[in-house]
């Protein structure tokens, strides 16, 4: 065990965890208040109000209106701040505003029955296509190698690298049925969603190696479906980014170019 | 004057024969009994399906004692569970407590039996389809549980059966077929239950003079009603991905381990989920809001008070009934659907929660000067309101957007929501089982077993679910065949052993219920008419009541909970009593 988990949130390891930290916790402290608070006044009335030979029920006057909304007002008073200055701002800083594509760390995670696909454009920045009908044992993502592109690009499985501080853009698409992208470290989670690329970024804040799982029911091996996220310093990263370039080919006596 | 508008076939007293009496009965008291035995067995089903998945996570991978040397080597070889039995076990757990127990058992057990007596009908408005709503829901059930025994088993793609998974899963079809039929009798009972409660109340029983129950009834049925076709719609689209090659679900340039699958592509996933939770998170009220009117009348009467704010509480049931067609999407924040559609469905699904306060307030408010007296019901009934209060509390954090990212199908989600169907309706339904037992055999159910089904029960529901919570915050995910490979999963796997003991506890406990039920119902101890000195209509008529209900149709002169009156006698004044029995 490495320290990450326990009986809590596991260790915050991107820029937004804190901020969706802040939110379960403190959501967690106010149930916790109401609850306590209703939970005395209702032993309170059992105690008070339990059957006592001749002492009859008392009939309430109708006053009831106001006093059983007061505990909705704060309700909705307390809902309506955290929709206006927690939900919202978050939710769209979180799922609706990207890191510059030139800026960040750029990968294509592919899911499927169990894996997590990974492919990163190599040195030129440039990811090359991928077509359904290529799909081979050999060839997960059916990743068009003939196209310039795709040339030196990276492809392996179940292991994602970045570098820590920078943003990586993921984007998310799926080979077969409905998975669900997870770090918990990260808090970040996100249906991969076959016929749609859904982008999802993330700015890891410390080095180190996190769990990625299958969050969405994907067939019998759903628990197995299990990737690690590596988070390495620039250096370290740009070192293993080389280090998995695929090796220059020797030109195949220009075969592949007259197709 | 309303029994001669209906030649039912109630109105001939001519003895009857077995099969009509027992089997193939119009007598809505005998459809709501077969509900209630047929759908408490299903509840058992489902709960054991559950028992053997408790094993296998508490202790992966080791072979299910006794019971996995019985099952076949292609679900258990050597007696542990393969991922993909797990997957069926889970599927059909989901599918039979909510459309099979759950909901059965708080309509047309409840409902059937007592709304028509509680508006002072003879029956309900349409006996034989209310015969074929049952005839229905058993086949459809059967059918279901039989798939078990299919080649290829069960369905295993979860009860929310999310496309592309579930149709390209085994299992599926036949859970379509059954669907079909299901809610096809759900249908035919929302129906008979809206024409019932409408038009067959008893003279002066307006709508202002209706107990909650019935309320709760009639709101439930509107939401069936409107809810349940798409879903019927979207199965059959579903049943057509499978069998007739069409692809409303499935996009192009699907590849399923390696082989390109052969569809014309142009589907999407995102619609079935759509059409899901337009019915299934309506479906969320149809199974909590029986409760909640089993509850306020309970509560009512163990006070010995009006209810507090009744217009309230009907109010907030009918605002549910309508918002929760707008909140459906709260599920699907992480789909794929556009973060913007998140933010309207994070606002409606808060606004949503502000009747649900107002009925637990209600409730509570409702205990204020009571004369409280803590019968076995009462327990029951006042056991719902912190546990359900925990189940729709634990709902905030999970219905905003951005800690849902977080807690979104985790193990949270599942200790929340059972939190709101197990310990708050099925909790509100075994207490209305005990509270209208009296009614159904002329009998009460032992007081003492009766004590010891409700502590047990409360103890280990909360055993099984509370460490879910943990687990969730841990951010394990659900539906894990085995959690352990995972490693933010290991600090906790402790608790699911902790789950899994208070899970065969919990079926420890049933025994004495099952043992009271069918001993009171012979050797129970004889109780008149009115054993709890209540106040609605179903309280006027002989117990059991005869063909027909009522000796004569009665007239209503007050509302439903006129407890405790100045200047009386006694401490209830039923509505049918004329008034002229003040002083």
């Amino acid at each position: 065990m490495n320290g990450y988990y326990g009986w809590g949130l596991p260790v915050a390891a991107s820029t937004y965890a804190h901020d969706i930290d802040f939110g379960i916790i403190m959501i967690h402290v106010a149930m916790f208040v109401i609850f306590i608070l209703w939970g005395i006044f209702f032993t309170y009335l059992l105690i008070r109000y339990r059957r006592r030979e001749g002492v009859p029920a008392e009939r309430e006057r109708d006053h009831g209106a106001l006093k059983s909304l007061l505990p909705d007002i704060i309700v909705m008073i307390f809902e309506i701040g955290l929709i206006v200055f927690y939900a919202i701002p978050s939710w769209s800083r979180i799922k609706m505003n990207f890191p510059d594509p030139s800026q960040s760390n750029q990968v294509d995670v592919i899911a499927e029955q169990f894996a997590w696909n990974v492919h990163y454009p190599g040195a030129d920045g440039k990811f090359g296509p991928r077509e359904p009908r290529l799909v081979h044992f050999s060839n997960p993502i059916g990743l068009d190698r003939d196209k310039p592109a795709a040339q030196d690009d990276i492809v392996f499985a179940n292991e994602i690298h970045m570098p820590v501080g920078k943003p990586t853009l993921i984007k998310l698409s799926s080979k077969d049925v409905i998975h669900s992208f997870f770090v918990p470290e990260f808090r970040i989670k996100q249906d991969a969603m076959p016929g749609m690329v859904i982008p999802v970024w993330v700015t890891p804040t410390q080095t180190g190696t996190f769990e990625i799982s299958c969050a969405q029911l994907c067939g019998f091996a759903h628990s197995f479906m299990r990737g690690e996220v590596v988070v390495q310093t620039q250096e370290d990263f740009d070192a293993w980014l080389k280090s998995r370039a695929p090796a220059k080919q020797e030109a195949p006596a220009k075969a592949s170019e007259s197709w | 004057m309303v029994k001669n508008s209906h030649s039912s076939p109630h109105d001939s007293h001519a003895p009857q024969s077995f099969w009509s009496h027992y089997v193939f009965s119009t007598d809505h008291k005998m459809i709501g009994l077969q509900y209630l035995i047929t759908s408490f067995i299903f509840l058992l089903i489902g709960f054991s399906l559950m028992m053997l998945m408790r094993w296998q996570l508490a202790f992966p991978g080791h072979p299910i004692p006794l019971i996995g040397s019985l099952l076949s080597s292609a679900v258990a070889p050597n007696g542990v569970m393969t991922g993909e039995f797990y997957n069926q076990l889970g599927a059909m757990h989901g599918t039979i407590m909510v459309f099979l127990g759950i909901v059965p058992l708080g309509v047309g057990a409840f409902g059937n039996y007592v709304m028509p007596l509680q508006i002072g009908a003879p029956d309900m408005a349409f006996p034989r389809l209310n015969m074929m709503s049952y005839w229905l829901y058993l086949p459809g059930g059967l059918l279901m549980l039989l798939s078990f025994l299919l080649p290829g088993g069960a369905a295993q793609s979860g009860w929310t059966s999310y496309a592309p998974l579930a149709i390209i899963n085994p299992g599926q079809t036949v859970w379509l077929l059954a669907m079909v039929i299901i809610i096809t009798s759900s249908l035919l009972g929302a129906v008979n239950f809206l024409t019932t409660g409408l038009n067959m109340r008893a003279p002066g029983l307006s709508l202002d003079r209706l107990p909650v129950f019935t309320w709760a009834q009639l709101v439930t049925a509107v939401l069936l009603l409107l809810a349940f076709p798409p879903l019927e719609a979207a199965a059959i689209l579903q049943l057509m991905d499978r069998v007739a090659g069409t692809s409303f679900y499935l996009p192009a340039g699907l590849v399923v381990l390696g082989q390109q699958v052969k569809a014309s592509g142009g589907g999407q996933p995102l619609l079935w989920q759509h059409l899901f939770w337009f019915l299934a998170h309506p479906e969320v009220y149809v199974l909590v809001l029986p409760p909640m009117g089993i509850v306020s009348e309970i509560i009512a009467n163990g006070t010995r008070k009006p209810l507090h704010g009744y217009k309230t509480l009907v109010a907030s049931m009918i605002s549910i009934g309508v918002m929760s067609f707008i909140v459906w999407a709260h599920h699907m924040f992480l789909s794929g659907m556009s973060p913007m559609l998140g933010n309207f469905f994070l606002v409606t699904t808060m606004i949503i929660s502000v009747p649900s306060v107002a009925i637990l307030t209600c409730l509570i408010y409702s205990l204020k000067g009571g004369s409280i007296r803590f019968t076995v019901p009462m327990l029951w009934a006042l056991a719902f309101i912190p546990l359900f209060g925990i189940g729709g509390l634990t709902g905030l954090p999970l219905g905003l957007t951005t800690t849902d990212i977080y807690l979104h199908d985790t193990y949270y989600v599942i200790g929340h929501f059972h939190y709101v169907v197990v310990t708050g309706s099925i909790i509100a339904l075994l207490g209305g089982t005990y509270y209208w037992f009296p009614k159904w055999y002329g009998r009460k159910m032992d007081e003492t077993l009766g004590r010891i089904h409700f502590w047990g029960t409360v103890v280990c529901m909360n055993g099984i679910f509370f460490p879910m919570f943990i687990q969730g915050m841990a951010g394990q995910n659900r539906r894990y065949f085995d959690p352990t490979a995972h490693l933010h999963n290991l600090p906790t796997q402790p608790l699911h052993v902790v789950s899994s003991v208070f899970a065969w506890l919990l079926f420890l406990f049933q025994l004495p219920f099952i043992y009271n039920f069918f001993s009171s119902m012979f050797k129970g101890e004889r109780v008149d008419d009115n054993p709890w000195e209540a106040t609605t209509l179903e309280w006027a008529c002989p117990s059991p009541p005869p063909h027909g209900n009522f000796v004569k149709t009665p007239r209503v002169y007050r509302g439903p909970y006129e407890y405790s009156l100045p200047d009386q006698t006694r401490d209830w004044l039923p509505q049918h009593e004329e008034a002229k029995a003040l002083t």
